[in-house]
């Protein structure tokens, strides 16, 4: 049992928890995900550990409301418990030192960029983040990305905030010598789409990219299979080969096909927690 | 007709039609009329060779006297001081190829059912009341275990009886390990592994679910920061084998492991209440003959499948699944294919669709001592199908020796043993069960438990001499 320490609201349905985790916290490095639990019956879910710190023993997670565990997870408030965390998991990347590494975060991956880019600033690299949303209302953690980075890239799909159009849109302004410059190494978290369109985009400039791959998962520790990605023509287990792949290795059509294989019982989980819920 | 002629008294069963749609038990028991007849069946060897087959050395004779002369309180204690997971041997080891086996009944009436009587007798034991006083440990050191499977839990139990504060750390939320999220409840009901986890804790075993050791905790720190005088890893071997054929990563395609633990671990059974989905379609192939096939199959029966089949390279003399399961199996409906190599699966828009498939023939016995099996040139044919689970093996998972150097392993991933069988290249650190060598079984695992045990308690008394 994990307890709540503290919650906020990013977006309509994205909140940000800190939690009583001393162990995680302690052995975290940035990159690495848990995997939580909501209830008995409930289903194991991968999370980015967004941020940690040893000290206090308190770990931060992102949720953004896509199924019927996330919902369960997002009514959670200060003070209840989450049922099972088990983590760190995965591997944190091997970021190259030197040049200008660019993060592109969509959605709620920006959220699972923070610590990374912070280490990456605290080691003295030249970061900018490139961050995604249909609207301003679903930027998360802009401010906090903004002081951590030496530039931040904003991108609204209505311009509503910052640059009108998609993260790869702004990429290849920045790969074409736009400011902040043309990134040396590129690291791409967010949608199995997004992510799979950043690799086209910076496979064309001849860009290192690093993606990190969040594929359905059951045990985290090697034993299902589950999670398993082609990459490079090779077999790997996202949970403990990953979760950071090079991205232009990454199987990307086999991932996404793979990635969908749940979305008719996701959809009856839910209207089942919706009834449920009608009968209370 | 004398008892001593008789034939085996066989295990009540629940009925084909009825059982292969729940995940209920099968085997229903004997009763104690039955107990007391095949006890009886015993010839009462002047020089028992059934001990020899069995891989930790129950005393079976004296507990099958035991049990004949009606004195199950007797039996059990003797069956429990040999074996502490007797209820879940008598249900899941492989007797036909071990103790039953040595019996002189063998030949010409059937063996005596041993295991049938372990599982009497141990169901015996769980019928009665508990005394529920929780035990201290009194001596001050302090042992953790790696993983909470048949040779962890054997461990456990043996150095908390010997008085050592035992902590078991387990990676997923449940405690039990392949026991858990490996076999079935129609096989092994999970109430018989709860029963067995609470008369740990009653010995004083401390449960830790969540905890990955090498990743929440380094296993040095066990040592430098949280004072443990010795580790035993029991992390079997839980790291599935795929064929590496094309189309193994269709939707729709499974390793063993992972459409077990979605049914066992997390009741997908009971999808959507329980929010673990899986796909069953109404063709499944099971590639292999292993126990695991065995319940991979019977599994998907369950969940509605109304062809599921197992799919062999070999011929049925070499499979490798306890009889019983294959004998259930066919009562069931499973259909067996023998002798036909899956060597493509095929699928349209992402999902499978078919397994390709060629014939084979028996040639000359290879490296195991099976006859190898050829493929028939031109035989290729399709089985359509909606699923594919692969049950061909696992290896011994990598993550706790990837994570600490100095922990040594063979090159296919097994753990090095000192020989003694059970210390690691670490100091202290112990190993034991499929860890060490590879998928095996439930008792083998069990014994080298105890072993461990035994070891830890003599290095550690020699340490504070």
């Amino acid at each position: 049992m994990v307890k709540i320490l503290e919650k906020c609201q990013l977006t309509p349905i994205t909140k940000l928890y800190r939690v009583d985790a001393p162990l995680i916290a302690k052995a975290a490095r940035a990159g690495q995900f848990v995997i939580v639990r909501v209830r008995e019956g409930g289903e194991r879910i991968p999370l980015t550990i967004t941020d940690y710190d040893a000290e206090q023993g308190v770990i931060t997670i992102v949720v953004q409301e896509v199924g019927a565990t996330t919902r369960r997870l997002a009514e959670l408030e200060v003070g209840d418990h989450i049922l099972d965390m088990v983590g760190p998991l995965g591997e944190a990347p091997d970021i190259p030192s030197g040049g200008h590494i660019v993060g592109v975060g969509g959605g709620y991956g920006s959220a699972a960029l923070l610590c990374l880019m912070r280490e990456l600033s605290d080691r003295g690299e030249k970061t900018t983040i490139v961050m995604g949303a249909r609207e301003k209302d679903l930027l998360i953690l802009a401010d906090e990305l903004g002081e951590i980075c030496d530039h931040v890239e904003i991108c609204t799909d209505d311009g509503s905030a910052g640059f009108k159009g998609f993260v790869t849109e702004r990429l290849q302004e920045m790969i074409d010598g736009s400011p902040p410059g043309r990134p040396d190494y590129v690291i791409a978290i967010g949608p199995m789409p997004m992510m799979r369109a950043v690799e086209k985009t910076t496979a064309a400039a001849g860009i290192d990219t690093t993606a990190s791959l969040d594929p359905l998962m059951i045990d985290g520790t090697g034993m299902c299979g589950g999670c398993r990605v082609t990459v490079g023509g090779e077999v790997k287990f996202a949970c403990v080969d990953g979760p950071f792949f090079d991205a232009h290795e990454v199987d990307f059509d086999e991932a996404v096909s793979r990635s969908k294989m749940y979305v008719k019982e996701e959809q009856k989980a839910a209207a089942c927690q919706r009834s449920a819920r009608e009968v209370a | 007709m004398p008892v001593k002629r008789a034939d085996k008294t066989p295990m009540p069963v629940r009925e084909p039609e009825m059982r292969a749609r729940d995940f209920e038990e099968v085997n229903e028991g004997y009763c104690f009329s039955h107990a007391m007849f095949e006890a009886e069946r015993c010839l009462r060897c002047q020089d028992p060779v059934c001990i020899d087959g069995c891989p930790v050395r129950v005393p079976i004779a004296d507990f099958m006297h035991a049990v004949a002369a009606g004195d199950m309180h007797k039996a059990s204690e003797i069956l429990r001081t040999a074996n502490p997971l007797a209820a879940i041997c008598g249900r899941v080891c492989p007797q036909e190829a071990q103790c039953e086996m040595k019996c002189h009944m063998t030949k010409r009436f059937g063996p005596v059912a041993i295991g049938h009587l372990e599982r009497y007798v141990s169901d015996w034991e769980m019928a009665q009341p508990l005394n529920d006083e929780v035990a201290k440990p009194w001596r001050d050191e302090k042992v953790a275990i790696i993983g909470s499977g048949p040779s962890g839990l054997v461990c456990a139990g043996e150095l908390a009886r010997l008085g050592y504060h035992v902590t078991v750390y387990e990676a997923l939320h449940a405690p039990g390990g392949v026991l858990r999220y490996g076999i079935p409840e129609f096989r092994l009901p999970n109430s018989i592994l709860d029963w067995e986890i609470a008369s740990l804790e009653r010995l004083g075993v401390e449960f830790v679910n969540n905890v990955i050791i090498g990743k929440t905790i380094k296993l040095d720190d066990l040592f430098s920061e949280m004072g443990y005088s010795a580790a035993f890893i029991g992390t079997g071997a839980g790291l599935p084998k795929f064929m590496g054929i094309p189309g193994e990563s269709l939707n729709g395609v499974y390793s063993a492991n992972e459409f077990l633990t979605r049914i066992n671990l997390m009741q997908a059974f009971e999808f959507p209440q329980a929010e673990t989905p899986l796909k069953v379609g109404g063709r499944v192939a099971v590639i292999g003959s292993g126990n695991t096939a065995m319940d991979a199959v019977r599994s998907a029966l369950r969940l509605g499948a109304e062809h599921a089949m197992v799919v062999y390279r070999r011929s049925e003399n070499e499979m490798t699944a306890r009889i019983e399961e294959y004998e259930h199996a066919i009562e069931e409906g499973v259909e067996f294919h023998w002798l036909t190599n899956p060597i493509e699966v095929l699928g349209e828009d992402g999902w499978v669709t078919g397994l390709k498939c060629m014939r084979m023939e028996l040639g000359e016995p290879d490296d195991s001592g099976r006859a190898r099996p050829v493929p028939i040139e031109g035989s290729e044919f399709v089985f359509p199908v909606d699923n594919v689970v692969l049950s061909i093996g696992t290896r011994p998972n990598p993550l706790l020796s990837r994570a600490t150097p100095g922990l040594k392993t063979h090159s296919w991933g097994g753990l090095l043993v000192d020989e003694r069988q059970v210390e690691t290249s670490v100091h202290r650190v112990y190993a034991g069960g499929d860890a060490v060598t590879g998928a095996a079984t439930v008792i083998l695992a069990a014994g080298a438990g105890k072993k461990a045990a035994e070891a830890i308690h003599s290095d550690l008394t020699a340490d504070t001499a």
